[in-house]
Order: C-alpha cells, then structure tokens, then sequence
C-alpha cells in the first residue's frame, strides 16, 4: 500500500497539457512524416495521463479502461499509417509531407 | 309604380340599350342599331320627367350596404332630388337630341353600332353619376364616364391619317383626368375618416346639426374636390385636354365636352357645397382659377382656325364662368349656365357637325364662306347659338351670364371688369368663326362646294329644338326686374334640395341691375357691329399659319402652353424613365444582382487559396480551431 | 515526501524529452527520445499506482510500436534524410498556435475545482491493480473488448494490403 502523496491533482493536468501542446506544435513544425506521426503519438500519451489521473483521483475504473482502448486503437493506427507512408515512399522518394499537396484547391 | 322602380328602368335603359348594340349591333341594320340607342335615351328621358312632374321633396333610394361599422358605413343608394333630377333632364334630353344627330351623322362610319354602345354607356354613366347618393356611387359614374370618353374620344383609332393622333388625344384626355381623380379619392378617404359616412343627406345633416371639423380638413377635402372637378371641367391647369378632345367624332363633343361631362366637376361642387361653404379659402381659389381660365381660353380662341377647336377653348372660357359662379357661392346660377351653355353649346357643336358633315369633313375656316346659301337651317340655327352665348339681350345666355357678372359686380368690380374683358373675348371670337364660316366668298376648293349640301333632317331636326331653347332658356330664371311672379324659378327649385345654401342675392338695386344689363348688351352688340364691319364689309380673312405674328401668334399658339407642359412635366418624366432604365436598371440593378455573383466568385476565388493541400497549415488550422472551440465555451457557459 | 519529489522529477523529465522529440534533427533520434518519454511516463503511472496500465504502455507502445517506427526508418534508410527547414514563418504560426493554446487550456481549468476529499491526496485507490482492473474489463466493458480485436484484423489486412509490392515490379 503507497504512502499517499501529497501531490496537488494540477499538477499532473498541467502536465497533460504541456506534453498535449509539445505534441501539438511538434505536429505543425516537423515536415517529416514518420516524425509526425510520433508527435500524434505524443499527444495521444498526454491525453492517456490526464485519463489515468483523473482514474486514480476519482477511484474510477472506466477511464482506465478507456486509456487501454486508446492505446489498441494508437497501435493500429501506427500500423497503417506506416504502411500508407511506405507506399507513399515507394511512389514519391520521399517523405516531406509539404509534396503531398495534391489536395490543392 | 314607386320611385325607386322608375329610377332603376332610367339607368338600366341606357345600359341595355347599350349592351344590346354592343353585342348585337354588328347584325342589325344600321338604322335599327341607331333607334335603339336613340330610343333607349328617349326613354329615359321620359322616365326623368315623371320624376320631374311628381317629386317634391329628395327621395333617397337605398339599394344595399357595402360595409357598415361604427365608425364608417358604405352604401349603394340614389338620391333623387331637385338638383338630380334637373341635371338628368339636361342629360337624358340633349343626349336624345344627339343620338338622333348621331343616326345621320355617323350613317357612313363602320363603327356605327359602337358608337351608339358608347354613347348609352356614357349616358349610363353620366346618370349614375348625378343620381348617386353618395359619393361612392358619384364616384363610379365620374370614373365611368373618363372611361367612355376615352373611347370616345379615340374612335377612330385605325384612321390611317389621324389614327394615331386621335389615340394620343384620347390618351391624354384619360391622363388628365386621373390626376383630378386622385383628388377624388383623397377627398373621399378624408371624408370617410372624418365624418363616417358619404351620403350627401348624412353629411349636411351632421353639418348643420353641429358637428365641426377641423378648418385644415375642411380646406383639405375641399381642395381635393376642387382638383377633381379642375380635372373633368378643364380648368387652369387641367384644360389641355379638352381641345385635343376635338379629334372625336362631333356629337360626341356635343355631348361630352359640352353639354354633360365636363359640367360634372360643376355638379360636384354644387353637390358638394355644404363642404365647400365650411372653406372660404377654396372658393376664392375657385373664383381666381375660374377668371384666369376664363380669359385665357377666350384668348387662345381668338386666333384659331378649326371649327370646333374655337368651340373648345369656348367651352373651357365658359366652364370658367360656371367655376367663378361656384366661387362666389352663388350654386344655383352655376347650375342655369350649366342649363343654358348646354342648350347653346350643343346647338353650336352640331351646327358645326353638320357644317363639316356638309363639307365633307372639312374643318378649317379659311376653306369655308359663304355656306349660308347652301346651308340655310344650319346657317339660321347657328347664328341662333353664336347670338346666345355672346349674350345678345333677352337670350338665354345673355340671362345666365348677366346673373353671374352681377353676382361678381357686387362681390368686387375690379374682377368684374376682368371679366368682362374675358365676356367682349367671347363674342369677339364667335362672330369671327360665325362670320368667316357663312358669309363672304367661298374660299375652298370648287368640288368641295359643288359638293356642299344641307343635312338630312335627323341632323337638323335636333338643330331647330335646341335653337328654340337657346332662345327661350333665359325663362327659366328670370332676374326679378320687371316680373315678380315667374322670376328665379330655377333658383327656387334647386333650392329645396338637401344642403343647398342657396345665397340669393338680392341684387343692390334696380339701377346696378339695369346698369350691369346695359354694359353688357351694348359690349355685345358693338362687337357685333364691328365683326360685320370687319369681315363682311372688309372682307378680312384668317390669316395662314405663317403670316401671324406677335399677339395673333400667341393666340394661335394656345399660348404654347402644351409645349409648356411638355417641357416641365412630360420630358422630366421621360427623363425619369429613361434614367431608370439606363441606369438603375441596366446599371445599377445588374451591377447589384450581377455583381452578387461576381462577388461570389471572387471571394471563392481568394478562399480557394486556403485549401493549399499542405498538410502543415491543415494541421496549424485545427490547432486554431481547438483554440477557438475552447474560447467558446470558455466565454459561453460554464 | 520523496514521492513528491519523485513525481516532480519523472515530469521535468518527461516534459524535457518531448521536446527533444519534437526538436532533434535525426529521426531516429526522435524515436529514441519518445522511447524514453513513454518509460518515465509509465514511471509516472507507478507514482498513480495504475501498475497495469504502466507495464502495458511499456509493452505496446515503448515495446512494439516504437520498434515498429524504428523498422521504417532503418529499413527505409529515411535517417539519412535531410529534412528541408521549415520556413520561419511557419515557426512563428506553429510557436503562437501552441502557446494560445496552452494559456486557453490552462484558463479553462484554472478554475475548476477538482478537490475530491480534503487533502488532496491521492486516493487510496487500488484501481490500477490488474484484477480489479481485470474485473471492469471483463464484466463492464466485455463487448468493446471483443470489438478491439476485430479492430485489430482489420488493421492488419489493411497493413498488409497497402504494403504488399506489386507483383511485376522489381524495384
């Protein structure tokens, strides 16, 4: 049984929040893909702490869960991210995502 | 048979008649078509005289109500009183007289049976509108009777000459009318939110018990009703249709423009004058537009060369007389000139027609003279009418005039001699047209004059009647110089209708009366010794358009008043319509609408640049949007 | 007390790697970093007592997804890559988007209040143990669990699917 912390509940959100944003502005800087995937991974982290926070605080059970569904959904969302951006490579030799303006109106 | 059913066969009988033509008038024979039209008013005019012969105090006909509130209340009635009865009479007999006219007169037109519809449906018209007993009904009939004027006036719309001439002046004549009829309106909204009601009985009833309105008002409806008789009875500034009213066929100018529509602004008034006693100011304006209208329409007919366009601007100079009557308060006088101008005035008109009927249709002066040989009834009857209205002593006109003049004497000499100028006018210019017309050397073409022939007895016949009228009209309202018994019968007559403040002045004294006779026989008679010394002895003849010059001109000229009119009011207006088709139609409404679009365009042209298909500014996009949903709920609610 | 600090320490730290993920210059570098972000943050969920949870953010996301991220790079040969700079422009929208962002988040929370019970203490929760835990998966949350998996297959079909070469080509 852990010796209760006296650790104030904000801390750990303001926590959260700063890796959410670090993921964030990582997401609008890097142009490198497999970079930018890492930062959604980044983010996804930072909301799973604020999850497992307010869990252990609340002595709630459902958002403990909820991280692990998260963490089922990331990993597949790594997989075919990955696998879209090897097919991308094979077309474009490259992996700056500023080429991929196809979309251009 | 009760007065209500003679009242509902007099109206309804002009209106089958006229829907019997207008439906089978293309099958009859002409002659039928014309006697059924002919009868029809002949008819009804009999109908009038029963009521004539047994009325004796107003009867009041209601057929239904409209609309009835506490507030307000519209009906449909008939008031069959004096004043009523005395303008049926006038219209349903002269109409009869014209009819008649009109068989032979029209004998070789194509539109023979349409003409008579026409006439019915005026005839229909006109007696609505002086039986109504409100102004509701009033107000049908006036609109009515713009409406078969302009067809009317425009019967010969297909003339390959004239055709389209005639449109316009038909046109104008509906045009002019509708800005008096405004006035109408307007008068009747202001009536019917003030008193409540708009039969004329209600209305002098609540009057004289005592209920008061506003003076504003009263100067308001007043003026209004004033603008719609200045529109039907062609005064100053709504005059210049009537001459270009001439372009009709003849009777219908012996009917319409001289004896019956143009005197329905004068019924108005008359009607109307518990209103109008309540509004000192308007009747002064009356009075003043009455003279100005007066001498200028006898000036502009001084120099003017088509039969019928002197007898227009006579009509309007004498319409002013009837408005200055009016003004003066004096009601029942403006009514026996009404009586007596209609006599005179027809007679004149169809004197003219069968001129022109004789000379093949023919209308300028100059080409004539000398018809009294060819054309001795015509000649003889129109003498008779040009005697009348220049007041020769002892003929109807010289009566009704003479009332009028003395009413203006006493009221303010200086008008008086204003208007006497305008009386010398008058009879300067019908001996002219008298003159020029049937004596001296026949100055036309000589086909023209082998040609030339005394109309069949149905032109004549209504000639001779209204002749003998002419002469004895003055009967009717004697001024009570020299006989005390039959003297001012019309007067007294009219006077037991509803509201009818009727000032009889007595004149000041038997010497002004006698006086004011004197001047004016003599100003007559001098002139007529002058015209004979000047065109009969002299021989002078009507100049050509181009040898007038300086006042003759002017005369000529109508005092370029339609070119006036044109300038202010026509070609702002066109002005007007051109600048809205050009530009706030093509301009600015495409522009505007066009120019929605093209915004459109351009701004998706400059939002397109957003959708760069670079994924970092989609992601930095979503960011701010993250931002900005927090902000909102931040701001917005807990 | 120790633990406070302890917690202190594993944030500063953790806070420090995720900004060398975002800013270093190699890939593979950056993978590194997130490796090692992800083991302090499971350190964190020690100091929460979510030991499930810990071990298995290690397992999947240090432990396979990373690797997974790690076989791109190397067997692509993408570490070599020399990245185009951004253009400073960019570095300024990016830097005022994240920081409005943060100070809006900050704000929104600033005043909530989030006491539970007096003290502020951690509960004495044992929720992050593997059977109590085991107990909510299993009985309350048994239908998404199933669905996870058809997740799971379908993710590989389409990995394999996107990724398979095109028979005639050589390359």
């Amino acid at each position: 049984m852990p010796t209760p912390t006296p650790i104030n509940i904000d801390f750990y959100v303001i926590l959260a929040t700063l890796l959410f944003v670090i993921g964030a502005f990582g997401v609008m800087i890097r142009r490198n893909m497999i970079v930018l995937l890492m930062c959604i991974e980044l983010m996804l982290n930072a909301v799973n702490l604020l999850m497992v926070t307010f869990s252990s605080y609340y002595n709630n059970a459902d958002a403990q869960i909820f991280v692990f569904f998260i963490i089922v959904v990331a990993a597949a969302e790594a997989t075919v991210g990955l696998s879209i951006l090897i097919l991308a490579y094979r077309q474009l030799r490259t992996i700056d995502i500023s080429i991929f303006n196809k979309l251009k109106g | 048979m009760g007065f209500s059913t003679i009242v509902y066969i007099l109206l309804l009988l002009p209106l089958i008649g006229g829907i019997t033509n207008g439906i089978f008038g293309k099958h009859l024979p002409k002659n039928l078509s014309g006697a059924i039209g002919t009868g029809a008013i002949f008819a009804a005019f009999l109908c009038v005289f029963t009521l004539f012969n047994h009325v004796n105090s107003p009867v009041q006909i209601d057929v239904f109500n409209i609309l009835q509130f506490d507030s307000f209340s519209l009906e449909i009635n008939f008031l069959v009183d004096q004043l009523s009865i005395w303008m049926s009479l006038i219209i349903t007999g002269i109409g009869t007289l014209i009819h008649l006219f009109s068989m032979g007169y029209m004998k070789e037109d194509k539109g023979y049976y349409k003409f008579f519809t026409y006439l019915n449906l005026f005839i229909f018209a006109m007696l609505l509108l002086v039986l109504g007993g409100n102004y509701f009904v009033l107000f049908f009939g006036w609109e009515g009777v713009g409406i078969c004027s302009f067809l009317l006036i425009g019967f010969h719309y297909s003339d390959p000459v004239k055709g389209i001439s005639n449109s316009l002046a038909a046109r104008k004549a509906f045009v002019m009318n509708r800005i008096g009829d405004a006035g109408l309106i307007f008068a009747l909204f202001m009536l019917l939110s003030t008193i409540g009601t708009l039969n004329f009985t209600d209305i002098s009833e609540r009057l004289s018990e005592g209920v008061t309105m506003q003076n504003l008002t009263v100067l308001g409806i007043t003026l209004c009703l004033f603008l719609a008789a200045t529109g039907k009875s062609a005064q100053i500034p709504l005059f210049t249709w009537l001459p270009d009213a001439m372009a009709g066929p003849t009777p219908v100018s012996a009917l319409i423009h001289a004896a019956t529509m143009v005197t329905a602004g004068i019924y108005l008034v008359a009607r109307s004058n518990f209103l109008f006693e309540l509004a000192p100011l308007t009747k002064d304006i009356m009075l003043f537009t009455g003279i100005a209208t007066s001498l200028f329409a006898a000036f502009m007919a001084l120099r003017q060369n088509d039969i019928k366009k002197v007898l227009a601007y006579s009509t309007v100079s004498q319409l002013g007389l009837m408005v200055v009557a009016l003004g003066l308060g004096a009601y029942s006088v403006a009514i026996f000139h009404v009586t007596t101008h209609a006599f005179f005035k027809a007679l004149l008109f169809l004197g003219s027609g069968s001129v022109i009927h004789g000379m093949h249709h023919e209308q300028d002066i100059r080409k004539m003279g000398g018809l009294k040989k060819v054309m001795p009834i015509t000649h003889w009857t129109f003498l008779i009418g040009t005697l009348a209205i220049s007041g020769f002593p002892l003929l109807s006109g010289f009566y009704s005039k003479d009332e009028i003049i003395g009413h203006l004497f006493e009221q303010n000499p200086v008008l008086y001699g204003v208007i006497m100028v305008s009386v010398l006018m008058t009879a300067i210019y019908m001996f002219r047209l008298y003159f020029l017309t049937f004596h001296g050397t026949f100055r036309g073409t000589q086909s023209t004059w082998d040609h030339a022939h005394e109309s069949p007895w149905t032109m004549t016949l209504p000639l001779l009647i209204l002749s003998v009228f002419s002469v004895l009209g003055g009967l009717l309202n004697l001024p009570g110089l020299f006989l005390h018994k039959g003297a001012h019968w019309l007067s007294g007559y009219l006077h037991r209708a509803p509201g009818m403040h009727m000032i009889i002045h007595e004149p000041a004294d038997f010497n002004t009366t006698l006086g004011l006779m004197a001047v004016a026989s003599a100003a007559c008679l001098g002139v007529l010794i002058w015209a004979y010394n000047n065109y009969v002895r002299k021989g002078s003849v009507a100049k050509s358009d181009e040898a007038l010059d300086g006042w003759e001109k002017l005369s000529n000229r109508k005092l370029y008043w339609d070119e006036w009119y044109d300038w202010m009011v026509v070609k702002p207006v066109e002005w007007l319509g051109f600048q809205m088709n050009h530009t706030v139609e093509e301009k600015g409404l495409k522009s505007g609408i066009s120019g929605l679009g093209i915004v459109t365009g351009k701004l998706g042209i400059v939002l397109r640049k957003l959708q760069s298909g670079n994924v970092t500014s989609y992601l930095s996009w979503m960011v701010i949007g993250m931002i900005l949903l927090v902000v909102f709920y931040l701001l917005n609610g807990n | 007390m120790i633990a406070t600090l302890i917690t202190q320490i594993l944030g500063a730290l953790t806070i420090a790697s995720a900004m060398m993920v975002v800013l270093s210059k190699h890939p593979v570098r950056s993978v590194l970093y997130l490796v090692v972000t992800f083991f302090f943050i499971s350190g964190l969920y020690i100091m929460m007592n979510a030991q499930f949870l810990a071990i298995v953010n290690l397992i999947v996301y240090a432990g396979a997804i990373m690797v997974l991220f790690l076989f791109v790079l190397m067997l692509l040969n993408l570490n070599k890559e020399a990245e185009p700079k951004t253009p400073t422009l960019t570095w300024v929208i990016a830097s005022i988007a994240a920081g409005t962002l943060f100070i809006v988040l900050i704000g929104a929370l600033k005043d909530i209040v989030l006491v539970t019970r007096p003290g502020d203490q951690v509960a004495v929760s044992n929720i992050g143990l593997v059977k109590n835990l085991g107990n909510t998966l299993f009985t309350k949350y048994v239908v998404p669990f199933e669905i996870s998996s058809i997740l799971f297959i379908s993710a590989m079909v389409g990995a394999i699917l996107l990724a398979k070469r095109e028979k005639q080509t050589i390359d």
